[in-house]
């Protein structure tokens, strides 16, 4: 174990300490339950200056608008801590960015990535994903939304559903299937088309924290050129695993978690009961150890994980339970916040920015969205049985056979 | 930055599991139950240097560090394997390390390298023990009654904690006022002992003694992670060839999920107990809460799947039949030893500015 930074490291970090103080106070507010609302202009800049200063979209490529650094997983942790630390954005996090950006510069074409990376790590052109179907959610692969050929175009008839941002986004990647007689897996294509085309509608479903953060997206012959596609006919699945790789990583990123341990701290030490903080009850605070204890394992468990990568071993068990254990303790966490916050806590008013002006609602939006991402990108049960199957080398489920 | 084991602990961590696969087996953990100890176990272990990992090389060690230390640990509690190893081969050492004078370190070091000085830990006046505990110490000599030393089968010394933390008494065990009474314990393999002193003669270590608990507390963990890990395993390979209802108990998705769970609370465990062992070296301003943390939550984790592993067995799991009991007494009683996590917890608390 030698936990020494290299040079390079350092001075990262030195940059980053500076950055935070000459541009800290420029930031926008974070936390409140998940991006709800097209980036405004102050989120704009922001993400331009972290751009520029190799803080976002650091490996992407020069010539698509990026930083251009080398790709390096301890630079990535590096920022991250730091401005989780400050308690600063980290940039925008839409889909476009997380997802469709990594897949396209695997597996787009030289012209799809000039045309929408730059825009989309600016945070100009907003991205939602088209994968959820009301009767295809954990077995994604049986997706009916379908599209024949006409023309030069996709002409797309379907239903999506849970679509993120779709209210407000510019764009969709879309899955769909365009080879009927081809088995299962092997039917579906990935598509990137406008939101603006016309057969394309976009109902908002309200969720439990108030806000409509979800979409149900309805297809009737919308027409897509056939360049859009990423890959070619049939392989839409193969570029899905592309991207959903990339979503499992960063959805239980663990400087988040002791971020929110920090935060909690905090809550418990300034909240009071009959005069006493809470912190300073037994009940209280070992509740609060308990989750430390298991935020600390999931802290080191990624720092290991990140020198696994570094050396370029192969992704075992240990990445494969990082979702389910990074989502579900987040919601613990916020579980002790809010019962913290008791009856005063629950007044309850959910606007688009909120934060630190209004805590209570901000932990409870958390609170509610966090069971959202325990269910999102691959549930919980789902979770266990990848965990099962590829990290423990279980058996599958034996198919059932249609009588 | 390298977070992880470099390529000598891989080694040594490899030959080690090798031996003790080869050395530790049902009838061994059974005749060492019965005698109390395996003596030649011990001794063969010191010929890999199990003993003198936290010795200096000046001394006859190999002048590695708690890393190294845990790693052991956890081969150990991999293999529930009887050995002295967490008091003579951590504890002992890292004391006269951290607190003894060079002239102590000069006259015992060396003994615990080879494997001739055996040393039984009684640390209750530091652990929150619902035991007996009072001594004094006058001059030199200590009087009192202590209970729950551990590591204590063939012990030749003893290693005393007195109240407050900032002294260390170690004594022959053959020492004029020195009475030992052996107790079996609910960890077979790991007997424990009550002591009585009446001004028995006594080396004095003065000097933070928790910073000796701590690196304990990092070892425990370490040995309970082995052995929840050794009893995960097996239950997945159990699951694997037991069939029921025409196929194997390992393709319900019951079964799977129950290991899934376990495998997810066990795996990030590991770099936690190697940060902690890491921070107990450097050591960091987080070292004791780091060290308090890893044992609690090695305590839970453990303990939970202690019970999920022997329900993948069924009856099988409930019975000496697999030996499966072993590994499940050792995590039960590591659970209670130097500590339990609500008395880490708030060992914890305290250490991180909470009162």
């Amino acid at each position: 174990m030698d936990l020494t930074l290299s040079d390079r490291h350092r001075a990262l970090q030195a940059e980053l300490r500076d950055f935070v103080t000459r541009h800290g106070h420029r930031s926008p507010p974070v936390g409140g339950g998940g991006g709800r609302v097209r980036p405004d202009r102050r989120v704009l800049d922001w993400q331009a200056l972290l751009i520029e200063h190799g803080f976002a979209a650091r490996a992407v490529p020069r010539q698509y608008g990026g930083y251009g650094a080398e790709p390096d997983v301890l630079d990535a942790a590096i920022i991250t801590e730091a401005f989780n630390r400050a308690g600063l954005s980290l940039g925008i996090q839409g889909q476009g960015i997380r997802m469709l950006v990594p897949t396209l510069l695997e597996v787009g074409t030289e012209a799809q990535r000039r045309r929408w990376i730059g825009p989309t790590i600016r945070g100009e052109t907003i991205w939602c994903q088209g994968y959820s179907e009301p009767e295809s959610g954990s077995d994604l692969a049986s997706l009916r939304t379908h599209a024949r050929v006409e023309d030069g175009h996709f002409v797309i008839n379907g239903q999506k559903i849970w679509t993120s941002s779709a209210h407000y986004a510019d764009m969709m990647f879309l899955l769909c299937r365009t080879e009927p007689e081809a088995p299962k897996h092997e039917g579906i294509s990935y598509i990137l088309l406008s939101m603006d085309t016309p057969g394309i509608e976009v109902r908002p479903l309200p969720t439990m924290t108030g806000h409509a953060t979800f979409n149900e997206v309805f297809f009737t012959e919308a027409r897509v050129p056939v360049e859009n596609i990423v890959l070619g006919r049939g392989k839409g699945w193969q570029v899905a695993n592309v991207t959903l790789k990339h979503e499992r990583m960063l959805l239980g990123d663990a400087s988040k978690l002791m971020h929110r341990v920090h935060r909690l701290r905090a809550l418990l030490e300034r909240m009071e009961v009959d005069g006493v903080p809470l912190i300073r009850k037994p009940q209280w605070r070992e509740r609060f150890l308990r989750l430390q204890g298991e935020a600390l394992a999931m802290k080191y468990h990624q720092m290991r994980l990140l020198g696994e990568a570094a050396r370029g071993e192969e992704p075992g068990l240990g990445v494969l339970i990082v979702k389910y254990v990074g989502t579900v303790l987040a919601w613990k966490l916020t579980a002790l916040a809010v019962d913290a916050l008791g009856d005063a806590g629950l007044p309850y008013e959910p606007h688009d920015d909120v934060g630190e002006d209004d805590e209570a609602t901000g932990w409870y939006a958390d609170h509610m969205y966090d069971l959202g991402l325990i269910i999102g990108g691959g549930s919980s049960n789902i979770q266990k049985n990848i965990i099962a199957e590829r990290g423990l080398g279980m058996p599958r489920e034996p198919k059932i056979r249609a009588s | 930055m390298e977070f992880g084991l470099g390529e000598s602990q891989r080694l040594f961590d490899g030959a080690l599991r090798g031996a003790l696969a080869e050395r530790v087996t049902p009838e061994s953990r059974r005749a060492a139950a019965a005698a109390g100890g395996d003596a030649a176990l011990w001794q063969g272990l010191c010929e890999l240097g199990l003993a003198g990992v936290l010795v200096p090389e000046a001394q006859g060690g190999s002048g590695l560090g708690m890393m190294d230390a845990v790693l052991a640990a956890e081969g150990l509690g991999y293999a529930a394997a009887p050995t002295p190893f967490l008091g003579s081969g951590v504890m002992a050492p890292f004391a006269l390390r951290l607190l003894g004078s060079p002239a102590q370190g000069d006259e015992f070091l060396p003994r615990l390298a080879a494997g001739e000085m055996r040393v039984a830990i009684a640390f209750a006046a530091l652990t929150g023990t619902t035991g007996a505990c009072d001594l004094r110490l006058q001059g030199g000599r200590l009087t009192g009654r202590v209970t729950g030393a551990l590591d204590a089968a063939d012990a030749t010394h003893l290693l005393v904690a007195l109240p407050g933390g900032e002294t260390l008494a170690l004594l022959a065990a053959d020492a004029p006022g020195v009475a030992l009474a052996p107790r079996r314990s609910v960890d077979r393999l790991r007997p424990l002992a009550d002591l009585e002193f009446d001004a028995a003669p006594a080396a004095i270590l003065p000097g933070d003694a928790r910073r000796v608990l701590d690196a304990g507390r990092v070892a425990l963990a370490a040995e309970t992670l082995g052995a929840a890990q050794s009893m995960l395993d097996g239950a997945v390979a159990y699951a694997g060839q037991r069939r029921q209802f025409g196929r194997a108990i390992a393709s319900f998705q019951a079964v799977k999920h129950a290991c899934a769970e376990m495998a997810a609370a066990l795996e990030p465990c590991r770099a936690l107990v190697w940060y902690a062992a890491h921070a107990q070296d450097a050591p960091e301003p987080e070292a004791r809460m780091l060290a308090a943390q890893a044992k609690a939550h090695l305590d839970e984790v453990g303990r939970e799947v202690a019970r999920g592993a022997t329900e993948v067995y069924g009856g099988m799991g409930f019975t000496e039949l697999l030996g499966l009991p072993a590994w499940f007494r050792r995590i039960m009683a590591n659970r209670q030893l130097l500590g339990g996590p609500e008395r880490c917890r708030d060992d914890a608390a305290l250490a991180q500015g909470m009162s």
